[in-house]
């Protein structure tokens, strides 16, 4: 079943045509990286996929429901209940603690809940590192409380934005080990990324030029065929 | 959570939010000593003022209708009819009681010194008395007529031993007769005569130096006049007039019940010789308007003056705080995206950002106060030579002043949050 329903989606700047008659569709529980150059229209494409922006023109079924025409606070909303993002350069609040920065997402959601932040970090390898501040962290790690803070509300899509753009060898895989796990528990995730690595990890490779999908690869055994699809 | 934040902010931003606290303190610091100051300039002026004399005069109502009548004041210095000296306590009675800094009683009488006619006035020098109400007062020409100048010799002073037998001699008469400090003068009154010592010669500058002041006993004594007085000059702290009270001043009576109750309840120069009149029987208070009503207006122009330091401060004040704060916003612009991103509605956003500005300002303002409260003693002891006294308005004046400045010095970095686009600020574009 369809989470995700794009349907001749523009976004136009002037001139420029970011994203140009772009029609995609994602399903529960399925693993799709976003790949293409840069000013290929990936990042205004996350944009509209995260409710940070509306498309010029189209239709953005979200669970169903068009955002394209929703209000700021309703995109605001949608964001909070149905989407966990996830950034390339973390954001994480640096006078909160690693516990609190998860905590935060809870508090805006719902009700915040140490013991389940908590629970959150050790899923994360983090259990030991709760109290400590971002500047206190390393890159990894800050990375690994952002995808802990993306998770804590349950959402039913994780869209990650380079999340392993800042990250040596050994955290871009303990990063996408978390990703594999996630998937394997049904959370459907949208990558955006540069690293062929990430894309062959995804179940389907979407490419991105000039604002328009060229490619779409994918194989339901996922891994090594999409990896061979990219290379 | 919220407070968990806040507290994140406050405890380990602490730098942004000192010198976000430094401003509001400065700011707090001028309104606090300007409010002080202005509260109690008032008071200041007053008593300054007071050292250029009274500023009512009681005299006998029959007196009062002469005087009146033929438009003339003073006439005759030698009166004709008098006032009950044992209703003088009655003046710090009155509703406006604590606004009567000083009173003394005159009666004026002839002399006779060798064949001349002099003018003999019995008064308070330095009288010390204890009232019906339990209140000590020492009253008195020494500190009503602070401008006159003993040119040799000294005050006389009731609680001295045997200065009641002794007089004070205006500087022309004394002059004329030859006599200095120390030399006795033989005069003779209506009742009595006898030979008196000059305890000083004074400077007043006016009829004064060529007449003998001598203590009130003494001279009911030569002249027969005794529990009586001619007039009672009072120094009162006075509300500048207003339409209201040159209204009352004409005819009380035809006031509303409404206008009535302002007017006796507010220390109008009108409302206070009303109340005097009241309590000293037979007679007629007047003000001496030339000296009210330049009190009112120096007070006025003082007060214009501290209000708009005032404004002028807390103005530079809120500019300041905007300043800054906007800067601060500025810099967390990333963290406003990113809890926009996951959720955060505006006003969320707003209530986080006020909450740690109220309290930075808070502290600031507590900081300021005190700062402020320190600057008005400084203006107090420079200008005045006294303290300035803390009214009580000032404490929830300053507190309303803080908030609302800035809450005005936040508006434009509410904005700016307001305007922020998410997606912007966590692409760095």
């Amino acid at each position: 079943m369809a989470l995700l329903e794009l349907k001749n989606v523009y976004k136009i700047y002037g001139d420029l045509h970011a994203l140009d008659d772009v029609n995609l569709t994602v399903d529960e529980g399925e693993w799709v990286a976003i790949m293409g150059p840069s000013g290929s229209g990936k990042s205004t494409l996350m944009n509209i996929i995260g409710c940070m922006d509306k498309p010029t023109r189209g239709q953005v079924l979200l669970d169903g429901k068009d955002i394209a025409n929703e209000s700021s606070r309703g995109l605001t909303d949608i964001r909070r209940d149905k989407i966990g993002l996830i950034f390339q350069q973390f954001h994480l609040i640096n006078y909160l603690t690693a516990l609190e920065n998860v905590m935060v997402a809870q508090y805006y959601h719902s009700m915040p809940d140490e013991k389940e932040a908590m629970e959150a970090l050790k899923r994360v390898g983090l259990g030991d590192r709760a109290k400590h501040l971002p500047s206190q962290l390393s890159g990894g790690e800050q990375q690994r409380v952002c995808v802990a803070r993306a998770l804590i509300n349950h959402p039913e899509l994780i869209l990650a934005d380079e999340p392993t753009g800042n990250l040596d060898e050994t955290n871009e895989k303990i990063v996408l080990d978390l990703f594999r796990q996630l998937h394997d528990e049904g959370t459907t995730l949208i990558v955006v990324t540069h690293d062929a690595e990430v894309g062959a990890s995804a179940q389907r490779v979407i490419t991105l030029e000039y604002g328009k999908v060229t490619s779409s690869h994918g194989d339901t055994s996922f891994g090594k065929a999409a990896r061979k699809d990219v290379v | 959570m919220f407070f968990r934040m806040v507290k994140g902010v406050l405890f380990r931003q602490k730098g942004k939010m000192a010198m976000i606290a430094f401003t509001i303190a400065l700011g707090a610091s001028l309104a606090t000593a300007m409010l002080s100051v202005m509260y109690d300039v008032g008071d200041k002026v007053n008593q300054e003022l007071k050292t250029y004399g009274a500023n009512i005069t009681v005299v006998p109502k029959e007196a009062s209708v002469v005087s009146d009548l033929y438009e003339v004041e003073g006439a005759s210095t030698i009166p004709t009819s008098y006032l009950k000296e044992d209703e003088l306590g009655n003046v710090k009675t009155i509703f406006w009681a604590f606004n009567i800094v000083d009173f003394a009683p005159f009666v004026s009488t002839e002399v006779n010194i060798d064949g001349r006619d002099v003018t003999m006035v019995g008064t308070w020098f330095n009288h010390h008395m204890s009232l019906p109400t339990g209140e000590e007062l020492d009253a008195g020409v020494v500190s009503m007529r602070s401008w006159w100048d003993v040119a040799s010799g000294r005050w006389l002073d009731e609680s001295k031993d045997g200065d009641a037998a002794k007089i004070m001699v205006g500087s022309q008469l004394a002059d004329q007769l030859g006599v200095h400090e120390g030399d006795k003068v033989s005069l003779k009154g209506d009742a009595k005569g006898g030979s008196y010592e000059v305890a000083g010669v004074f400077e007043a500058g006016g009829d004064e130096d060529s007449q003998i002041y001598a203590p009130l006993d003494l001279v009911q004594d030569i002249s027969g006049t005794d529990g009586l007085i001619s007039s009672i000059e009072v120094s009162a702290i006075t509300t500048p007039d207003n339409e209201l009270s040159r209204q009352a001043a004409k005819d009380p009576s035809k006031l509303t019940v409404a206008q009535y109750e302002t007017w006796y309840c507010t220390a109008y120069v009108s409302s206070i010789c009303y109340q005097l009149q009241e309590v000293i029987t037979d007679s007629v208070a007047k003000a001496v308007r030339q000296v009210a009503e330049s009190e009112g207006a120096i007070l006025d122009k003082t007060q214009l003056l501290m209000v708009l330091i005032t404004v002028l401060a807390l103005i530079g004040s809120a500019l300041g705080i905007s300043n800054l704060i906007t800067a601060s916003v500025m810099e967390r612009s990333q963290e406003i995206g990113l809890l926009k991103a996951i959720g955060a509605h505006d006003q969320a956003i707003s209530a986080l950002l006020l909450t740690e500005i109220i309290i930075v300002a808070l502290l600031g303002g507590a900081i300021g106060f005190g700062a402020g409260y320190g600057f008005a003693q400084i203006i107090g002891y420079s200008v005045f030579n006294a303290s300035i006294a803390l009214s009580p308005m000032v404490i929830p004046l300053v507190v309303l002043l803080v908030i609302v400045v800035t809450l005005a010095g936040s508006i434009p970095a509410i904005r700016t949050v307001l305007r922020l686009d998410p997606a912007e600020v966590l692409h760095g574009r």
